[in-house]
């Protein structure tokens, strides 16, 4: 009894071991559409703000990072079945989300906005909304955000982004809400994006849009978390975050004044 | 597993069923009217309708149903002059390109269905119809038609099915028909298995149910 106790002991003991190690391979889920933050290439590879901001991460920890990419829909669900240990894909820090996954502090904090043909009315009231055919990225905090609050909305939910631009351009969506740099990344910095514009409010409200973007874990990866934390502000303070900030945007997108 | 979820949200689920069922039953009927006149018109003397009805059937049985709906719903808004046209009324909507989609799908495999059927119409009874004197318009209603289309309904309650699951792309256009309600509720609980196992229920009643219709109406058309 004694030897079966102590040996639980150290079964127990060698798993703790084994969980605070410290991580040197990291396979790292992304998303690649969703411009400027993750954009796949021609020849297939992503590229984009969070995978600079990825890489600056994995060299400050000094760990080998795989990307897999994964469409944001099963973004998470993948996460949990273990296809990767950590996504970095512009992923809002929400009370919904707490409840399945672990976040790093945030990494960056955009608001959302409305963007629409340019010379468009727009009005917050439920009444105006009603029949709208706003466009969201399915399963984000925008798509929440519009469920909740205009359930008389004609809400048109997208796989990605992309898709979303592409039927706001054919005039198969009145508004589109997503994240602004993702807006002026995606839609409005390119080919025929001058006929759109933002409009309306910025939107930060933290109990659809959380508290900025971090990076998701397991629950149980409490140490992989940590680990990113210090790799994080080490980041941020030794100029490489606005290093990597300045090549995609002219404002500061770690949002520290929101 | 958490079954919560499942009825929790089980309107949208029923909202996704009946777009479904909707959607199914509309471009299978449309469908028809497409199948039996281009599968009758396949023994047409006339080398151009059969050459056009040949293209029509060889494009939508050649390629997959997924691609002939990102072509309407996505090709569709490339065209300045679609885009300007009443047409665009249409094609703006996510429903008319996945209905027009399954329907000339749909038409393209029922036509092969019509078009085998009515090559097996024994001979004696089309030698029997014209001795008495039927004018070819007659023998299609009165004996080829009802004797071959008959004859179809096993091939047919495949096709029926098919087609069922393969609306099942029309979630893509952000149409919520049950996987679009499966993709939704995953977006919000995380919960693939629950999700989709909910959908395929869903698909599996409805596909148990039309194998029942098809049997009833087997034993009542079909009895010799």
């Amino acid at each position: 009894m004694k030897k079966i106790s102590l040996l639980i002991a150290l079964l127990a003991f060698s798993f703790n071991a084994a969980q605070a190690k410290e991580w040197k391979d990291i396979r790292i889920g992304v998303e690649g559409a969703y411009p400027p933050f993750s954009k796949t290439e021609a020849d297939g590879s992503v590229t984009g703000f969070d995978i600079d901001l990825a890489n600056a991460l994995c060299a400050e920890m000094k760990a080998r990072c795989t990307y897999i990419k994964q469409d944001w829909d099963g973004i998470i669900p993948a996460l949990l079945a273990r296809k990767f240990d950590a996504v970095i894909a512009t992923i809002d820090i929400t009370e919904e989300r707490l409840k399945m996954v672990a976040f790093t502090d945030k990494y960056q904090h955009i608001p959302a906005r409305f963007v629409a043909l340019k010379g468009s009315e727009y009005q917050a009231s439920t009444a105006f909304m009603a029949g709208k055919k706003i466009g969201v990225q399915r399963a984000t905090s925008m798509d929440l955000y519009i469920s909740d609050n205009y359930p008389d909305a004609q809400i048109k939910r997208y796989g990605s982004a992309d898709e979303a631009y592409l039927d706001l351009k054919a005039g198969r969506l009145d508004f589109i809400l997503a994240d602004s740099a993702a807006i002026a990344g995606g839609l409005l910095d390119k080919d025929g994006g001058d006929k759109f514009a933002f409009i309306g409010p910025k939107f930060t409200d933290p109990k659809w849009f959380g508290a900025g973007a971090g990076i998701a874990t397991r629950k149980q990866n409490q140490d992989l978390v940590e680990q990113f934390n210090r790799a994080i502000t080490a980041i941020r303070a030794d100029g490489t975050y606005n290093k990597i900030q300045d090549k995609y945007f002219s404002f500061d997108v770690y949002g520290s004044e929101l | 597993m958490n079954l919560a979820i499942i009825t929790n949200e089980y309107p949208l689920y029923l909202e996704g069923l009946w777009t479904t069922i909707y959607l199914v039953s509309f471009s299978l009927l449309l469908g028809l009217f497409i199948a039996i006149p281009a599968g009758i018109l396949q023994s047409s003397e006339n080398r151009a309708i059969r050459g056009a009805i040949w293209i029509y059937m060889y494009f939508f049985r050649g390629t997959p149903l997924l691609i002939q709906l990102f072509i309407i719903y996505y090709g569709s808004a490339q065209f300045d002059f679609l885009r300007e046209s009443w047409l665009w009324d249409y094609f703006q909507d996510a429903w008319f390109c996945a209905l027009l989609a399954l329907t000339l799908n749909t038409g393209a495999y029922t036509a092969e269905i019509v078009r085998g059927v009515i090559g097996t119409v024994p001979q004696g009874e089309l030698e029997a119809a014209k001795a008495y004197g039927m004018s070819r318009w007659k023998m299609l209603h009165r004996i080829i038609l009802p004797n071959s289309l008959r004859r179809a309904l096993p091939a047919y309650s495949n096709e029926v099915i098919f087609m069922i699951h393969g609306s099942a792309i029309a979630g893509i256009v952000t149409i919520v028909d049950i996987t679009g309600a499966a993709r939704v509720v995953n977006a919000r609980y995380y919960a693939p298995f629950e999700a989709y196992l909910a959908a395929a229920l869903l698909y599996m009643c409805l596909t148990f149910s039309v194998i029942f219709i098809f049997r009833q109406w087997e034993k009542r058309y079909l009895q010799h």
